[in-house]
């Protein structure tokens, strides 16, 4: 019998077990995906929120702070793409200018730093690509933006290091309670474990119902998403938001970490595990960026996405013991990410309440490094190739991605499975030609290296096939 | 330290590198990242290749082969399994590759030949999920060319650019179900000849106006939703046609692949996406010539060979004869005219006469090209014909262009 | 009178073609003589792959040294899927000899060494 099963390898799921495995406890973690960091995890606008958000007193507000210094920390130890870039809210009027006063205020409860009211020519002072008709901003300097699925990538690695268990493909079916603990039903065999942590992200709800009686629902909400060429991705030095709304935190104008722009997102009801776009929601999102940003060019758009949220319409997440041992981690929507890490250290906290022992390992292994062929010095980079000849050979032309960097990733504590885990592992496929030249070389290695047939290798979820079947009559429909 | 260091070991390298050897240079390095020489051309199986050229119809391989094989009777040192990282002004190309490992070369010059790529759903917005089964028709091409794979069994395409319509074909052929090519524009944007051999041939119908507002699918591509477009391009309501299928390929257009041109400070023309040149294919950085479908993208493999073999002739005489002088006169589009190759024209460097590669900006019937500068005009040709997808080419003596540095202007005037 | 493009060069020539089969629209003579074998019996060259064994890739392409009868493509094609070749293979090395019974040989197109 396992100590903790937790459900769910989001970046929450993997937060909390990273934090368990400081332990001297069993853990075993369960995705119903292939891979870790697919669901929310994967289709945000990977901003670490400064925390003038959430209401004052609020869980969200002390798990968003606190969360904002363990990413910084966090990453900077795991070797997790982050960069400290500081955010501003605008205001296009004179009762917006009244919701920045109204977010100091909140900030300064919440303990953000920094936090500092600019007039409208300080902020183009700061962001010269700002709209003239932006009157004030809220400048918050420990705003970041971060790789939300190396970061999430980088805790799981941790837990299975420090010997969590991780098995994929394993949907919950269903919960019993037995004595002491509870039997999880998975489609990969049952677990049985004294607690439960339920990190299930957009499916949360129905895993709590599965153990507990129903208490809340989870109403999905989609964003939609741009993201543009790296010619646009100096557009903005910081991330942009406007005034938040009812609907959420409104659309953005950001430079991510791997040197892109990202806009969105709109919030529109979905179903928990729709991620598709519409023409209606991109145009939104196009038009709200430009109020704030006017020079976007849209034609540099590379790519398109949606992610859901695991929204519950109310202004907390719903985090607690629902039933004896059983911990529910739910309705983690933004900052779900930020809050990651503060959530994992809350949650060693809660089931310790519940009767956890804790005992610390003598040893517990909290390092990652992986080598960016691209980063590295023009020396670096000919001791490296001299060493270890694949990493001469680049397969992804637009990200400099070498061969050698995507066999060391299928060496790693969680090898990926699909041309996407590559994507996400080593950034093979995320450039301008989204993996029109590299996504066949990339097939053609995991083919080689997983021992696998190229018609069995799939572009992200198990059933996402890339190829139909050989030519000239060869290996039968697959 | 090389006379001449070639980027890319495709048509346009292949050809610059020849002539280059032929004018003269005797120290010239190809870089080439993928293992073997040709570059797209090895996956481009389908024949229709060389008849300017060679003056025989031959495969993209076989076309490859030709100019190995002149090059082979060379003593141009050819390194593959090698990518170029950076080109930088003084000449330095950074380059590495598994058995050339890291390495730095100096050149006196360099030819940019690194052709393009594709655009992507991501570039033209396509709404839906995200399943497999969305490719772009040059990936398409070489699961099934090289690989031997076919990624999909029922195909919609999008665009009707040359590639998409190949692909039509060769999935025919293996056994795919091509349900439909559709194209956004009201005129196809490949060759006559490709819409008649490869989609009449098959029954294929070619939707022209029309362009795919969904994408549907889970895990796979199950549906695509294709409507009509109003004149902006925009779709209409209500015109929704549904294919039930499991692949959509996209074959909307090609960009020049300019990342080290532009990292080199090369000026990049906007409207081609490629570097400006001059006459003899020299970009804004003195020493650096760059030509193929780098500089623009072209529809017929035997004009890159022969724009190339210009790059190649030139990069040999800036090694051995000095800079090019002479003022230069700028090229203007005039109406009708997208872009012109070369941009500038330095009369004094050119022998009798300026070949001007230029595409039209939409159908024209029976038309006159003109040439002229101010109000004169200096010189006009006939077409019967012209069309975006083709790309057109007019000779000027160099005489016209002479006296003084003030632009001329291309444009086409319609029949009445 | 029947109207068609010529595919015998990108040109593309849109020619017409009357009862007695005199051809007009055409830029040279290739298109007159394949306005009249479209006509009475067209013919295609096809290019496609084989099987290679030994080889860096698993196929080599290849194809017909000379036109075939249009009719007949899809029996090429079941033919050449059949072939198999072992590298190395030079441009021009002949796969299969009269592919079909129609007197035409399949050839490589590609070295692959």
């Amino acid at each position: 019998m396992a100590d903790v099963v937790i459900i769910g390898c989001g970046a929450v799921g993997a937060a909390t077990a990273m934090e368990l495995s400081r332990y001297k406890l069993e853990l075993v973690i369960l995705e119903r995906e292939n891979d870790v960091a697919v669901g929310t995890t994967k289709a945000n606008s990977a901003i670490l929120h400064a925390g003038y958000d959430p209401r004052p007193g609020t869980l969200m507000a002390r798990l968003n702070v606190r969360g904002s210094e363990l990413c910084r920390a966090y990453c900077h130890a795991l070797d997790v793409p982050y960069r400290g870039c500081g955010s501003m809210v605008l205001a296009f009027s004179e009762e917006e200018r009244e919701t920045l006063r109204e977010l100091l205020d909140r900030g300064v409860k919440n303990g953000v730093p920094g936090l500092e009211l600019l007039t409208g020519d300080q902020a183009r002072a700061r962001e010269p690509e700002l709209a003239d008709t932006v009157q004030a901003a809220l400048w918050a300097p420990t705003a970041a933006i971060v790789s939300p699925w190396e970061m999430c990538l980088a805790f799981a690695e941790t837990a299975v290091k420090n010997g969590a268990q991780l098995r994929l493909n394993a949907c919950v079916t269903g919960i019993e309670r037995r004595g002491e603990g509870y039997t999880v039903h998975t489609a990969q065999g049952d677990v049985e474990a004294r607690y439960v942590v339920n990190a299930a992200g957009v499916d949360s709800g129905a895993v709590h119902d599965m153990a507990a009686p129903h208490s809340f629902d989870i109403t999905p909400s989609r964003g939609e998403y741009y993201l543009l060429d790296k010619a646009e991705g100096a557009r903005v030095n910081t991330v942009i938001f406007q005034c938040p709304t009812k609907l959420g935190k409104g659309v953005l104008v950001s430079p991510t970490v791997h040197g892109n722009l990202i806009v969105g997102p709109n919030a529109e009801p979905s179903e928990p595990h729709d991620e598709a776009t519409t023409a209606g929601g991109l145009a939104f999102v196009k038009e709200r960026a430009l109020l704030s940003v006017p020079g976007i060019d849209f034609s540099k758009s590379i790519r398109n996405f949606a992610g859901v949220r695991a929204n519950t319409g109310r202004d907390d997440f719903l985090i607690g013991c629902p039933a004896p041992g059983f911990l529910d981690l739910a309705g983690i929507c933004s900052p779900g990410l930020t809050s990651a890490p503060a959530i994992g250290e809350y949650a060693v906290e809660l089931l310790a309440r519940e009767g956890l022992a804790l005992e610390k390992k003598e040893h517990f292994d909290f390092s990652r490094r992986r080598v960016r062929f691209k980063e590295l010095s023009p020396e670096a980079r000919e001791e490296l190739v001299r060493r270890d000849p694949a990493y001469g050979r680049v397969i992804c032309r637009c990200e400099t991605v070498t061969e050698g960097e995507i066999l060391a990733c299928l060496r790693t504590p969680i090898p990926p499975v699909s041309v996407d885990g590559v994507k996400r592992r080593v950034n093979a496929g995320m450039g301008r030609c989204q993996g029109g030249f590299c996504a066949p070389r990339v097939v053609e290695i995991l083919s080689r290296e997983l021992h696998l047939s190229p018609g069995e290798i799939v572009k992200d979820r198990a059933g996402m096939k890339m190829l139909a079947r050989e030519t000239k009559g060869g290996e039968a429909d697959v | 330290m090389y006379e001449l260091i070639v980027v890319g070991g495709g048509p346009a390298g292949l050809a610059a590198a020849c002539a280059a050897w032929d004018a003269g240079l005797r120290s010239i390095l190809i870089v080439e990242r993928d293992r073997e020489l040709g570059g797209i051309l090895n996956q481009c199986i389908h024949n229709g290749f060389g008849l300017t050229w060679f003056k025989e119809e031959l495969t993209g391989p076989e076309y490859a082969h030709r100019f190995v094989e002149l090059l082979s009777r060379t003593g141009v040192e050819v390194r593959t399994d090698t990518m170029v990282l950076d080109v930088t002004a003084d000449l330095s190309v950074h380059m590495t590759g598994p058995e050339t490992g890291y390495r730095v070369e100096r050149a006196k010059s360099v030819i940019l030949a690194m052709g393009c790529r594709e655009r992507t759903r991501g570039a033209i917005g396509i709404p839906g999920t995200r399943p497999a089964g969305v490719y772009t028709a040059g990936a398409a091409q070489r699961y099934v060319n090289i690989e031997g794979w076919l990624p999909g069994k029922r195909v919609v395409i999008l665009g009707s650019g040359d590639i998409g319509l190949i692909m039509a074909r060769r999935m025919t052929l293996e056994g795919a179900k091509v349900l439909a090519c559709v194209e956004v524009m009201p005129y196809s944007g490949g060759l006559t000849r490709n819409i008649v051999q490869c989609l009449e041939d098959f029954g294929i119908p070619l939707y022209l106006s029309h362009t795919v507002t969904q994408i549907r699918g889970r895990d796979r591509v199950s549906e695509v939703v294709v409507s009509r477009v109003d004149e902006n391009r925009r779709p209409i309501p209500g015109t929704e046609m549904v294919f039930s299928c499991d692949t959509l390929l996209l074959s909307v257009g090609l960009i020049p692949e300019n990342e080290l041109s532009e990292r080199a400070g090369v000026t990049i023309d906007p409207r081609t996406k490629g570097p400006a040149v001059y006459e003899n294919m020299e970009t804004s950085v003195p020493g650096i010539f760059s030509c193929g479908n780098v500089t623009h993208v072209h529809d017929l493999v035997d004009f890159v060979s022969a724009e190339s073999r210009r790059a190649g002739e030139a990069a040999a005489n800036f090694v051995l004869k000095g800079p090019a002088a002479g003022e230069a006169v700028e090229l203007l589009n005039g109406p009708g005219v997208s872009y012109t190759v070369p941009q500038r024209v330095r009369p004094g460097n050119v022998e009798k006469a300026l070949n001007v590669f230029f595409r039209v900006n939409r159908i024209f019937g029976k038309s006159q090209i003109v040439v002229s500068r101010g109000d004169r005009e200096l010189c006009r040709f006939k077409r019967d014909r012209l069309a975006p997808g083709e790309m057109e080419s007019v000779t000027v003596p160099v005489k016209l262009l002479e006296g003084g540095p003030e632009p001329v202007a291309i444009a086409v005037k319609e029949a009445e | 009178m029947r109207e068609l493009v010529c595919i015998v060069c990108p040109r593309g020539c849109h020619m017409k073609v009357d009862e007695d089969l005199n051809v007009t629209g055409n830029f040279c003579p290739r298109g007159a003589a394949y306005a009249k074998t479209e006509l009475t019996h067209p013919t295609r060259v096809v290019t496609s792959t084989v099987r290679l064994t030994g080889g860096r890739y698993p196929r080599c392409p290849v194809k017909t040294a000379g036109p075939v009868p249009k009719e007949r493509v899809a029996d090429v094609m079941a033919e050449i899927a059949r072939a198999e070749i072992a590298a190395p293979v030079r441009v021009g090395d002949t796969v299969l000899e009269d592919v079909c019974g129609t007197g035409v040989a399949v050839v490589a197109t590609r070295e692959l060494l």
